[in-house]
C-alpha cells in the first residue's frame, strides 16, 4: 500500500469513529489502534485475572454460608470478565497465551489495586463497595467505546460490575449495623482501601500520557480527575449513611464548584505498586505463574487427547 | 421419622457436599485453565446451594433452634458425617478430578432414588440438585477420559491419585445408623443396593479412559461415623475461622 492509501484509510477510519460507527475486528484499523486496544483490552483482563486472588484469599473462611456463595458467584464473575476480555483481545490477532506470557514475565500491567492485601472479612465489603465501585466509574464510559468486540464486553461487565458493588455495599452495611468489633473491622478497611481506590483511577491529569488520542477513539471520556471526582462526590454520602469516617482530613463539601475537596494522593506510593513493589505484587505474580505452570501437564494432556480424537474421526471416516 | 434422626440423616447427606465444596473453593483462581478454574467454582457453587437446602430444613425440623449456619461452621470435628474421600486435599489437579469423579457417580445414584423419597423436601432437594450433578459427572468423566487417553504424565498421574483415593469408596456404601433408620422409613436411601451399577459405571470410564480400576482388599472408612483423616481439622479451622473467633454474629 502506498503512503497515500494509508492516509485515505486512515482519514476514513477516523470518520468511521467520529460519526459513532463501531469497529470490528475485519475492518482495518491503523496498527496504533490495534496495539493500544491489545495494550488496554489485555491490561483490563490480567486485572481481572489477578483480581480473583485477594478476594478467594476469603473463600474459604467466608462467615456464612449466604457470604460464601455470594462469594464465589462474585469470584467467579471476574473470571467471566476475564474470559470475555481475553476473547476480545484475541479478536486483534494476538493468542491468548502470548497475553498470559505477556503478563507472568510482567511485561503487561494490572490494576494495582490486586496488590493490596486482603486482611479481614471487611475487606470483602470494602473491595466490592470501592474497587468495584472505581471500576464501574472507570468502565460505563467504554461501553460506547470504538471497538466493537470490547464495547460489548464492557456492557455484559458493568452490569455485573454493579452487582458486585451493591453486595459490596451490604456487607459493609451489615457490619456497621452490627457489634462493636465489627464496626471497628469496617472502618479500618475503609482505612486501608480509600487511597488507593482513588489512585484506580489513574494519575492526575497533568501526569498522564496519551489521553488526547484515546479519547479520539473513545477509549477514555473523561479525564482522570473527572472520573476521580465522580468517584468521591458518588462515595462519600454512601460512608455517611454507613456512619464511617472518610480517611481524609481535608474531605469536605465545597458549596461554590458543588463538589467535594479531597487532600493530597501519595502519588509515590502509587508509582511504587505500580513499578512492582507494592505489599503483594510479588506474590500476585507468582501465584498466577504457578497456577499456569502446574497446569502444563493438564493443558498437554487435553491437547493430546484432542489431537487422538481428530485422528481417530478421520480413520473412521477413511 | 423421629426429627433428630431425620436431622442426622440429613447431616450425613449434607456434610459430602459441604466439605467437597469447600475443597473445590480452595482451587478458585489457580485452575489450570480459566474455563476449568469456573467450572471447579460452579462446582463448589451448586454444593454450597445444596447443602442450604439440606440446612435449611434441618433448621425448619429443629424449629429455628439451630440455623444452617451453626450446622455448616459450628458443630465439633466428630461431629461432621462426611465420607473421608470428599475432605482429602487437593494435591494436584489429578486428585482433584479423581475424587470428584469417585464421589459424582455415587452422588448422582444417590439423588436418583433420593428423588423418590417420601420426605418430600428431600425429594425435592433431589429434584433440583440432580441436575447440576449430572453435570458434574460428566465434567469429572471427561477430564478423567482426557488425563487417562492424554499424555503418559498425565495418564500415571490420574492412575495414582484414582489407585489412592479408591481405599475411600468403599465407605460410601456403608450406611451408618442414620442411613438405617432412614431408609427403614422409606426416606433415606438404599445405599448398600447402588454399588454394583457404581462400580460398573465407573469401570466403564475408566475403560475408555484406559486406565485400570484399583482392586483393592484393605479400604478406609470412618467418616460416617465422625473419625476423619487428620485433613478435616485443617479445612474446619479455615471454614470455622469468623464463627469461631467472632461469635453469635450477623454477616
Ligand atoms: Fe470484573
Ligand atoms: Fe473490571
Ligand atoms: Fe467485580
Amino acid at each position: 500500500m502506498s503512503e497515500q492509501e494509508v492516509k485515505n484509510l486512515e482519514e476514513i477510519f477516523e470518520a468511521r469513529i467520529a460519526r459513532d460507527e463501531k469497529i470490528e475486528p475485519k475492518d482495518w484499523m491503523p496498527e496504533k489502534y490495534r496495539q493500544t486496544h491489545i495494550r488496554q483490552m489485555s491490561q483490563h483482563a490480567h486485572s481481572e485475572i489477578v483480581g480473583m486472588l485477594p478476594e478467594g484469599n476469603w473463600i474459604t473462611r467466608a462467615p456464612s454460608l449466604r457470604r460464601k456463595v455470594a462469594l464465589l458467584a462474585k469470584v467467579q464473575d471476574e473470571a467471566g470478565h476475564g474470559l470475555y476480555l481475553y476473547s476480545a483481545t484475541e479478536t486483534l490477532g494476538i493468542s491468548r497465551d502470548e497475553l498470559y506470557e505477556q503478563l507472568h514475565s510482567g511485561k503487561a500491567k494490572y490494576s494495582s489495586i490486586f496488590n493490596y492485601p486482603t486482611l479481614t472479612w471487611a475487606d470483602m465489603g470494602a473491595i466490592g463497595w470501592l474497587v468495584d465501585g472505581a471500576a464501574i466509574i472507570n468502565q460505563v464510559p467504554l461501553c460506547n467505546t470504538s471497538f466493537g468486540p470490547y464495547a460489548r464486553a464492557m456492557v455484559r461487565v458493568c452490569k455485573e460490575e454493579s452487582f458486585h458493588q451493591r453486595q459490596g455495599y451490604e456487607i459493609m452495611l451489615t457490619l456497621c449495623n452490627g457489634t462493636e468489633v465489627q464496626k471497628e473491622m469496617a472502618q479500618d478497611a475503609l482505612n486501608r482501601w480509600w487511597w488507593p481506590s482513588l489512585m484506580m483511577l489513574g494519575p492526575t491529569d497533568d501526569m498522564s500520557v496519551h489521553t488526547e488520542q484515546s479519547m479520539k477513539w473513545k477509549l477514555k471520556r473523561k479525564t482522570n480527575d473527572e472520573l476521580r471526582q465522580q468517584f468521591i462526590d458518588q462515595t462519600v454520602p454512601q460512608a455517611d449513611i454507613l456512619g464511617l469516617t472518610i480517611p481524609d482530613s481535608d474531605l469536605k463539601w465545597n458549596e461554590e464548584t458543588g463538589h467535594y475537596d479531597f487532600g493530597e494522593i501519595d502519588w509515590d506510593e502509587f508509582w511504587q505498586v505500580v513499578k512492582g513493589h507494592g505489599p503483594c505484587n510479588k506474590e500476585r505474580l507468582q501465584t498466577r505463574v504457578n497456577a499456569w505452570e502446574n497446569g502444563q501437564w493438564v493443558r498437554d494432556a487435553a491437547l493430546a487427547y484432542a489431537e487422538k480424537q481428530s485422528e481417530r474421526k478421520i480413520k473412521k471416516a477413511i | 421419622m423421629d426429627k433428630k434422626d431425620l436431622i442426622q440423616y440429613i447431616e450425613t447427606i449434607a456434610d459430602n457436599s459441604l466439605i467437597l465444596g469447600q475443597r473445590m473453593g480452595e482451587l478458585t483462581g489457580h485452575g489450570p485453565t480459566l474455563e476449568v478454574d469456573i467450572a471447579c467454582t460452579n462446582i463448589s457453587l451448586d454444593l454450597f446451594g445444596q447443602v442450604r437446602s439440606y440446612f435449611q430444613y434441618a433448621a425448619q425440623l429443629s424449629n429455628q433452634e439451630i440455623s444452617e449456619d451453626d450446622l455448616a461452621f459450628l458443630r465439633q470435628e466428630r461431629a461432621y458425617k462426611n465420607v473421608l474421600l470428599v475432605e482429602q486435599p487437593n494435591r494436584d489437579f489429578a486428585y482433584v478430578i479423581a475424587r470428584q469423579f469417585l464421589f459424582d457417580h455415587y452422588h448422582f445414584l444417590f439423588l436418583k432414588h433420593l428423588q423418590n423419597s417420601e420426605d418430600e423436601t428431600l425429594a425435592a432437594i433431589a429434584k433440583k440438585s440432580i441436575k447440576e450433578v449430572s453435570y458434574h459427572k460428566r465434567f469429572s468423566s471427561d477430564w478423567i477420559i482426557r488425563l487417562g487417553d492424554g499424555t503418559e504424565e498425565s495418564k500415571q498421574k490420574i492412575q495414582t491419585a484414582v489407585d489412592d483415593l479408591w481405599q475411600y469408596t468403599q465407605e460410601l456404601f456403608e450406611p451408618n445408623e442414620a442411613e438405617k433408620a432412614a431408609e427403614e422409613k422409606h426416606i433415606g436411601v438404599d445405599i448398600v443396593s447402588l454399588q454394583a451399577e457404581y462400580t460398573q459405571n465407573v469401570g466403564k470410564v475408566l475403560q475408555e479412559a484406559t486406565l485400570t480400576q484399583p482392586d483393592l482388599k484393605f479400604f478406609q472408612r470412618g467418616g460416617k461415623k465422625g473419625i476423619h483423616t487428620e485433613h478435616l481439622g485443617y479445612l474446619l479451622s479455615d471454614m470455622q475461622y469468623m464463627q469461631r473467633t467472632y461469635p453469635n454474629m450477623k454477616w
